[in-house]
C-alpha cells in the first residue's frame, strides 16, 4: 500500500468513520440498483406468471405405463373404478371379478349366470355409466352394476367393491321364447333403467323401470315387431345398441354401418327417426360408443377410421344424423373405443396395439402410443380419466396413467369455427359454463377478440378526428394563454375513473341515444356544418366585429355555438322521428333494413370509450406538434405559405410519427379498457359489425368470469390466456409507440 | 369582389380548416365540462328535499298519485301510442313525467311514467309528509296519529318520540356491531386455539380452561343478547299511523322511521338544513337497502385505507427506481430495458393486473402463507382469498410507473450545480442524494404519489378480482387485535358505482345515489390531480429560480 499523507494523518476513529461512509455509499448504490431492476422483475414476473399458468394448456398429453397384471384370457367386459386402481371384469364363462389394478390380486369374484345358461360374449360389454347388460344363451338378459364404496381405515383410503342388480337378480325375458338375442344394451341413472334388445328376428324391444317402481315391459312383456321397429328400419346384423344417459335416444348400429336412430323419450311409443349409412361399402363397424353426455355417436371402422356423428336439425326442423368430424390417427382396424365419463375425449386401441387418445371438440389426436398388445380384447378408462387399462388377447392387462388435464384446448377450438353438439353448423362460440353437467365447454376466443377489436375500432373512429384536430388547433393556432388552460383540462380527463364513464354510458347515454337516435345522426352532420357556416359568416363580419374574437380564440365563439346546436338537435329529434320514421327510428331501422337495435350498443361504447382515449391521443399529438422546431414553421411562413399550408405541409409531416405514437397509445388503452365495455354493452358474445349491436370484449369477459372460475381448470387457464393475449397486444402497441417517439426525439434534436 | 370569389379566397386561405380544428377542441371542451356538469347536477341535486305532488289523472275512475316528479322527457307520439296510452289528436310530441311514488312495500310500482296530457290536476298540498324508513324506501302520505302500546297519543309528541326511537336504534347498532361482534371474534379465536391445542396433543388441563373461557364468553354474549332484546321491546313501543293517497290506513313501528318531514312546507332554511343533514348522512352512514340508500362510509373508508396501504409500498419502490434511473444508471441495454418496462407497466391493461394479482398473490402467495402460518384455520382460507393486502399490492404494481415518471422528472429539474457543490465538499454520492437531492425532490415524489393515489382510487377492474365486495360485513380496521385486518375484504367507491348501478334490482331507485357516489369519486380524483399539478408547477418555478 502506498503512503497516503491524508489518511495517515487521520485518527483511527476518523478512518473507521470514513470506511463506514464508503460502505454506506456502496449499500445505497446497490439498493438503488436493486430497486431499478425490480421494475423489470415486476414486468417479467407478470409475463412469466401468466405464461406459467397458460403453459399446461399446451403441454403434450402423455401415457405412462404404471402396472401390469394377469387377467383372464377371455374377457367380455372391463371397467375401472373412480381412481383407476380397481378393475371390474366379466369373463366369457360368466364370472365376474374385481381385480386390484396395481398387483392383479382378486378382491371379489362370483358367478353371474343362472344354472344351465351361458353368456353370449359378443353381447356383454357395453355399459353406459353404471349399468351393464349381459345377454344369456337362452335369450334372456341380466343387468348388473359394479359399485365401489370408499373406506377409511386409519386415514388410509380403501375401496370396497360390490355388485348390484338395478332391475333385480332374475334375468329379464325380453324376447318371445325361441328367439335369440342379437344385440343388447342398458342405461341407468340410478333411478330409471332402460334396457333395449334386438332379437335375431330383427325385433327391437325396449324395457324400462319407472323411478321407484318395478321393471315395466312395454307393452306387456310382449315382442314389438310390428309397432316398434319394422324390419326395414334395422339392418342385419345389428351389432350394437346404444342408449344415451338421459335415455332419450336409441341407436342401433349394424355391422355394415347402417345406423337406425330412435327417439325413445316416450318408452311406450319409440319413434324411428331415420336410418343412415355411416360407412363406405367394404368397411365394417368394429366398435360404436356414445360420447360423454350421450349426444354424439362415435363409430370406429375396420379401416382404422373413427367418426363422430350427432343429430342436427335441418332446414325443415327435422333431426338428421350428421357426420361431424373424423379421426385417422390409427391405421389398423380399431378393436375398441372407450369414451371418457365427463369430457368429450375418448380412447381407441387398434388390432396392432396402438392406443390413442382423442378429443372431439378440439379435433385433437392427443397421443398415440404403441403398446405392443396385439388384438387387445378390452379397453377401459377410469371415470376421472386418470387411468386406462387394456387387456391383450393373451389375458395380460396393462395399466397407464394419463396426464391429460386440458384436452379441450387446441388452436382449432380457440380460434376456428367448431361444430358443437346440438348446433346446426360450425360456429364461433364462447360459452364457458352451463348448469348441466354433460355440457360441452365452448372456448372460442374469436368472438371476444372480435368484440375487443370492434370496440377499439369504433372508439378510435370517434376519437382520432376529434383528438388530432384538437391537438392541431391547440398546439398551432391557439393563443398561448388559452392553451395553458385548455390543454390541462382535456388532459385531466385521462385521470377520470372509467367506471364513471361506463356508468354514464350505460345508464344515461344509452337510453338517451335510444330515444334521440335521430338527434345523434343530425348532430354528427350539423356540428361541422354549423362550425363552417359560423366561420364564413364571421368572415363576412366587419373587421371591427371580428376583432372581438381574435384568431387563436375562436373557441370562445364555437363552444356556445356547439352547445346551442346540440340543444336544438336534441329538441327536434323526437318531432323529426315522428314526422319521418313513425316515431321510432330504431324500430324503423329494424323494419326497413333488418338492423337489430340493442340499447347498449357499439355506438354507445364508441362514444364513451372514444371519450376515454381522446385525452391520451390529444396529449401526445399536441406535444409532438408543439415540439416541431420553430425554424421550420417560420421558414415556411417567410416563403409566403399561409398558416394552414405551413401546418399541413410542414408541421404535420414532421410531427406525424408523434401523432402515430399517440394513436398507438390510444389503441393500447382502448384494447385493454374494461369497465366501459363491461357497463355499456350487453356483453353477449355475438360477432356482428353492426353499430347498433353489442359485443363481449376480452377484458370484460375476464373481469366477469375470473372470480367464478375454478382454480387451475381449463376455464381458468383460458382466461389467463386471454389476459396474456391482452398483455402481448398492448406490449406491442406500447413498445412501437415508444420506439417511434424516441426516434422522433432524436430527429428533432438533429433539426 | 363577388361573394363567390370572396368565398373561394376564404377557402384557399385555409381559414375554414382552422375553424374546423377549433370546432374539435370546442367539442372536447363541451363534452368534458358537460359531463362534469351532468354528474355534479345529478349528484348534488339528490339531497335536496323534493316537493311531493298530488296528481290526478283523467282515467275513468280518477286515479290519484302522490310522489316526487324526478324526471321528464318529450317523446314522439307514436312511442307513447305503442305503450298503450292515448294521445291527443295531432300531437307529434308528448311530455312524460317520471313519478317516484315510494311506498314500495304496498304499491305495485315504485316508479311510474305518466303522460302530461292525461294529468287533470296537480298540486303540492302542505300537509303531505315524506317518511324516510330504514327499509323499503320512502313513504308518502298524511300522518294520522301515534300509538303507544296501542294507545293513541298526541301528534305533538312526534319529534320527541322519534328522537327516542333513533337513540335506541343507535344503541342497538352499537351493541350489535361493536360489542357482539367482539364477542363473536373472541369465540372464533378461542375455537382456533382449541383446535391447535387438540392437534398438538396437549394434556387435559387446558381443555378445561377452554371450557371455562368459552362459558365466560357465552355468558357475556347472553348478557348482550338480553340487553338487545330489551332494547328491541322498548323500540317497538310506538307506532306511527298514516294514510296513503288512496286512503289506505297503515301503521309502521317508530323504530323503522329515520326522518319525517313535510317537503311542501319547508322554509328555505329548513331545506338547506335538510340538504346538509342528508349530505352528512351520505358521507358518514352505512348503506341500507342493498346499497341503494343510506351512505357510502364503508366504501370511502375502504378506498382510503386501500390507497394508504398502497402508498406504503409504492413510494419506496417508485422513488428508488427513479433515483436509480436518474442518478446511477449508465446508458445501456439494462437502462433501456428498465425504461421499456416502466412504459409497459404503465400501458398494460388494468384487468391484466387483476388476473395476475388473483393468480399470483391470492392463490400462490396467499395459499402458501395459509399453508405455513394459518393451517389451523384451513380449509377456510385466511390470506388465500381476495383481500385488502392483495388489492394494495396489485395496485402498487399498477401505479409504480406513475411515481417513477414524476420523481424522475423532479430529479431532472434539480440543477447540476447543487449535486456538484455537495460532491465538491467531500460528500459521498449517497450523502449527496440523501441530504440534498432527495429532500429537494420531495415535492416531485409527492406529486407522483398523489397521481398514483388518484389512479388507484379510480381503478375497479383489477379490484373485482383481488378483494373488493359489494357489502363488507366488517371494516378492515377495528378494535380487535391486530386492529388492521389485511386479510379482510373491503368496499370501494368505484366498485360501489358499478355494483349499485348495474347489479341492483331497482336501478331507478339507485340511480341518484350512484350519481352522488360518482360525484364524490370525481371530486376526490380531480382534487388530487389538481393538487399534483399545482405542486408540480410550484416545483418548476422554484427550480427555474434556482438556476
Amino acid at each position: 500500500m502506498s503512503y497516503d499523507p491524508v489518511i495517515s494523518d487521520l485518527g483511527k476513529a476518523e478512518l473507521k468513520h470514513r470506511r463506514w461512509r464508503t460502505v454506506k455509499d456502496r449499500l445505497f448504490g446497490w439498493t438503488m440498483a436493486v430497486g431499478g431492476v425490480s421494475v423489470i422483475a415486476a414486468l417479467l414476473t407478470i409475463f412469466l406468471y401468466l405464461l406459467w399458468v397458460v403453459a399446461p394448456l399446451f403441454m403434450p398429453v402423455t401415457l405412462k405405463p404404471v402396472s401390469g397384471f394377469k387377467a383372464d384370457t377371455s374377457v367380455a367386459h372391463l371397467s375401472l373404478n373412480e381412481h383407476g386402481d380397481l378393475a371390474f371384469l366379466v369373463t366369457n364363462e360368466g364370472r365376474f371379478r374385481f381385480l386390484d389394478a396395481v398387483d392383479g390380486s382378486e378382491r371379489l369374484a362370483g358367478n353371474l349366470l343362472p344354472a344351465g345358461t351361458q353368456l353370449l360374449p359378443a353381447l356383454a360389454g357395453y355399459h353406459t355409466h353404471g349399468a351393464l347388460a349381459l345377454g344369456l344363451s337362452d335369450g334372456r338378459a341380466l343387468v348388473v352394476k359394479p359399485q365401489y364404496r370408499s373406506t377409511f381405515i386409519k386415514d388410509v383410503r380403501g375401496v370396497e367393491p360390490s355388485l348390484s342388480y338395478p332391475v333385480g337378480k332374475d334375468p329379464l325375458t325380453l324376447l318371445p321364447p325361441g328367439v335369440g338375442l342379437q344385440a343388447l344394451t342398458a342405461a341407468s341413472d340410478g333411478q330409471t333403467t332402460t334396457v333395449a334388445a334386438v332379437g335375431n328376428n330383427q325385433a327391437l324391444v325396449i324395457a324400462h323401470t319407472a323411478p321407484a317402481a318395478g321393471l315395466v315391459l312395454d307393452p306387456d312383456n310382449a315382442p314389438m315387431e310390428t309397432t316398434l321397429a319394422p324390419p326395414e328400419t334395422l339392418d342385419a346384423p345389428a351389432v350394437q345398441l346404444l342408449i344415451d344417459d338421459d335415455q332419450f335416444n336409441l341407436y342401433a348400429v349394424s355391422k355394415r354401418g347402417a345406423v337406425a336412430f330412435f327417439d325413445i323419450r316416450d318408452k311406450a311409443a319409440p319413434r324411428h327417426i331415420e336410418t343412415v349409412q355411416v360407412l363406405a361399402p367394404g368397411l365394417e363397424v368394429t366398435s360404436a360408443r356414445l360420447l360423454a353426455g350421450g349426444h354424439s355417436l362415435l363409430i370406429a371402422d375396420s379401416g382404422g377410421g373413427i367418426a363422430q356423428w350427432f343429430p342436427v336439425r335441418d332446414a325443415a326442423n327435422n333431426l338428421r344424423l350428421t357426420r361431424i368430424r373424423e379421426f385417422h390417427a390409427l391405421q389398423a382396424p380399431i378393436s375398441q373405443l372407450e369414451p371418457e365419463y365427463y369430457r368429450k375425449s375418448f380412447a381407441a386401441i387398434d388390432t396392432q396395439g396402438h392406443l390413442a387418445l382423442f378429443h372431439t371438440t378440439a379435433e385433437r389426436t392427443l397421443v398415440v402410443e404403441n403398446t405392443g398388445l396385439q388384438n387387445a380384447s378390452e379397453l377401459a378408462v377410469s371415470p376421472r380419466a386418470g387411468h386406462l387399462v387394456a387387456i391383450g388377447n393373451g389375458g395380460e392387462a396393462r395399466r397407464w396413467e394419463a396426464r391429460n388435464r386440458h384436452p379441450e384446448v387446441s388452436w382449432h377450438s380457440l380460434w376456428e369455427k367448431v361444430w358443437y353438439e346440438g348446433r346446426t353448423q360450425p360456429e364461433y362460440i364462447w360459452q364457458s359454463s352451463s348448469a348441466s353437467s354433460d355440457f360441452e365447454p365452448k372456448f372460442s376466443l374469436t368472438p371476444l377478440v372480435f368484440g375487443t377489436i370492434k370496440a377499439a375500432f369504433y372508439a378510435l373512429f370517434f376519437a382520432i378526428p376529434i383528438a388530432i384536430c384538437g391537438a392541431i388547433y391547440t398546439a398551432y393556432f391557439m393563443h398561448p394563454r388559452l392553451r395553458s388552460v385548455v390543454k390541462p383540462s382535456i388532459e385531466v380527463m385521462a385521470a377520470l375513473p372509467t367506471v364513471i364513464l361506463g356508468f354514464l354510458a350505460g345508464l344515461w347515454l344509452a337510453p338517451l341515444i335510444e330515444t334521440h337516435l335521430m338527434g345523434v345522426f343530425a348532430a354528427t352532420i350539423l356540428m361541422p356544418v354549423s362550425v363552417l357556416l359560423c366561420a364564413w359568416l364571421w368572415h363576412l363580419m366587419p373587421l371591427k366585429v371580428q376583432a372581438i374574437v381574435p384568431p387563436g380564440r375562436e373557441i370562445a365563439l364555437l363552444v356556445p355555438l356547439l352547445c346551442l346546436v346540440l340543444w336544438a338537435v336534441m329538441g327536434v329529434s323526437q318531432p323529426l322521428e315522428q314526422l319521418w320514421f313513425g316515431g321510432n327510428l330504431p324500430r324503423w331501422l329494424g323494419q326497413e333494413f333488418g338492423f337489430t337495435y340493442d340499447q347498449r350498443n357499439s355506438l354507445v361504447v364508441g362514444i364513451a370509450m372514444g371519450f376515454a382515449v381522446i385525452p391520451n391521443i390529444f396529449s401526445i399529438s399536441e406535444d409532438a406538434i408543439f415540439a416541431v422546431p420553430r425554424q421550420l414553421t417560420t421558414g415556411s411562413l417567410a416563403l409566403g405559405a399561409t398558416p394552414w399550408q405551413t401546418l399541413s405541409r410542414v408541421v404535420l409531416l414532421t410531427a406525424s410519427p408523434g401523432i402515430f405514437s399517440g394513436v398507438m397509445i390510444g389503441l393500447g388503452r382502448a384494447v385493454g379498457e374494461t369497465m366501459i365495455v363491461l357497463m355499456s354493452t350487453g356483453n353477449t358474445p355475438v360477432m356482428d359489425l353492426s353499430l347498433f349491436q353489442g359485443f363481449r370484449a376480452l377484458s370484460a369477459n375476464i373481469a366477469v368470469e375470473m372470480p367464478e372460475s375454478e382454480l387451475n381448470s381449463t376455464h381458468y387457464r383460458v382466461l389467463f390466456l386471454a389476459a396474456l393475449v391482452l398483455f402481448l397486444t398492448t406490449f406491442v402497441f406500447n413498445t412501437v409507440a415508444e420506439i417511434v417517439r424516441q426516434r422522433l426525439r432524436r430527429h428533432y434534436g438533429n433539426l | 369582389m363577388t361573394v363567390r370569389a370572396q368565398f373561394n379566397q376564404w377557402v384557399a386561405s385555409g381559414s375554414p380548416w382552422v375553424w374546423f380544428t377549433a370546432g374539435a377542441v370546442s367539442l372536447s371542451l363541451v363534452m368534458v365540462f358537460g359531463m362534469i356538469g351532468l354528474i355534479a347536477g345529478n349528484g348534488l341535486g339528490h339531497f335536496w328535499p323534493a316537493r311531493v305532488a298530488v296528481i290526478e289523472l283523467d282515467t275513468a275512475p280518477a286515479t290519484r298519485l302522490l310522489g316526487e316528479i324526478v324526471d321528464h322527457e318529450s317523446v314522439a307520439a307514436a312511442r307513447v301510442k305503442d305503450s298503450g296510452a292515448k294521445v291527443p289528436e295531432g300531437a307529434t310530441v308528448v311530455q312524460r313525467l317520471l313519478i317516484k311514488r315510494g311506498n314500495r312495500d304496498f304499491d305495485e310500482q315504485d316508479f311510474v311514467w305518466i303522460n302530461a296530457p292525461s294529468i287533470k290536476h296537480l298540486d303540492y298540498p302542505a300537509d303531505v309528509v315524506a317518511i324516510e324508513r330504514r327499509e323499503w324506501g320512502n313513504l308518502y302520505g298524511r300522518i294520522r296519529g301515534i300509538n303507544e302500546s296501542g294507545q293513541a297519543v298526541s301528534l305533538d309528541e312526534l319529534p320527541g318520540r322519534l328522537q327516542r326511537a333513533l337513540a335506541l336504534r343507535e344503541e342497538m347498532d352499537r351493541l350489535e356491531q361493536h360489542d357482539i361482534g367482539e364477542v363473536n371474534f373472541l369465540i372464533e379465536r378461542l375455537r382456533l386455539r382449541e383446535k391447535i391445542a387438540r392437534k398438538t396433543g396437549a394434556d387435559k388441563a387446558p381443555s378445561q380452561d377452554f371450557a371455562a373461557e368459552r362459558a365466560a364468553l357465552q355468558a357475556r354474549y347472553q348478557t348482550l343478547a338480553d340487553k338487545l332484546h330489551a332494547l328491541n321491546e322498548a323500540i317497538a313501543r310506538d307506532t306511527l299511523n298514516f294514510e296513503t293517497i288512496t286512503g289506505q290506513q297503515r301503521s309502521i313501528p317508530m323504530g323503522k322511521v329515520m326522518r319525517v318531514y313535510a317537503p311542501n312546507s319547508l322554509s328555505v332554511t329548513e331545506q338547506v338544513a335538510h340538504y346538509l343533514r342528508k349530505l352528512r348522512e351520505f358521507i358518514t352512514d352505512q348503506p341500507r337497502e342493498a346499497n341503494t340508500e343510506g351512505g357510502v362510509f364503508p366504501a370511502i373508508f375502504g378506498t382510503v385505507l386501500l390507497v394508504l396501504i398502497m402508498s406504503i409500498f409504492v413510494t419506496p419502490l417508485g422513488v428508488i427506481a427513479a433515483v436509480y434511473l436518474r442518478e446511477y444508471a449508465r446508458p445501456g441495454p439494462v437502462t433501456s430495458a428498465i425504461r421499456i418496462a416502466v412504459n409497459n407497466l404503465a400501458g398494460v391493461p388494468s384487468v391484466v393486473y387483476g388476473v395476475f394479482g388473483f393468480g399470483f398473490f391470492v392463490y400462490l402467495v396467499g395459499g402458501s402463507i395459509d399453508q405455513m402460518f394459518f393451517s389451523d384455520a384451513l380449509p377456510s382460507p385466511t390470506f388465500g382469498t381476495p383481500g385488502l393486502l392483495w388489492s394494495a399490492l396489485t395496485l402498487t404494481l399498477l401505479t409504480v410507473p406513475v411515481v417513477i415518471v414524476a420523481t424522475e422528472e423532479g430529479l431532472t429539474r434539480i440543477p447540476r450545480a447543487i449535486r456538484e457543490g455537495s460532491l465538491a465538499l467531500g460528500a459521498t454520492k449517497a450523502e449527496t442524494l440523501w441530504r440534498t437531492v432527495l429532500p429537494m425532490a420531495t415535492p416531485a415524489m409527492m406529486t407522483g404519489l398523489i397521481l398514483a393515489v388518484a389512479r388507484a382510487a379510480g381503478e375497479v377492474a383489477p379490484l373485482m378480482m383481488v378483494g373488493v365486495v359489494k357489502l363488507a360485513p366488517a371494516l378492515p380496521l377495528d378494535g380487535n387485535f391486530p386492529y388492521l385486518h389485511l386479510d379482510r375484504k373491503f368496499m370501494h367507491l368505484g366498485f360501489h358505482i358499478y355494483d349499485v348501478g348495474f347489479q341492483s334490482p331497482n336501478v331507478e331507485a339507485a340511480r341518484p345515489l350512484v350519481y352522488s357516489t360518482a360525484l364524490l369519486l370525481v371530486f376526490i380524483i380531480m382534487s388530487l390531480n389538481l393538487a399534483a399539478i399545482r405542486l408540480r408547477n410550484r416545483l418548476r418555478e422554484k427550480y427555474n429560480a434556482a438556476e
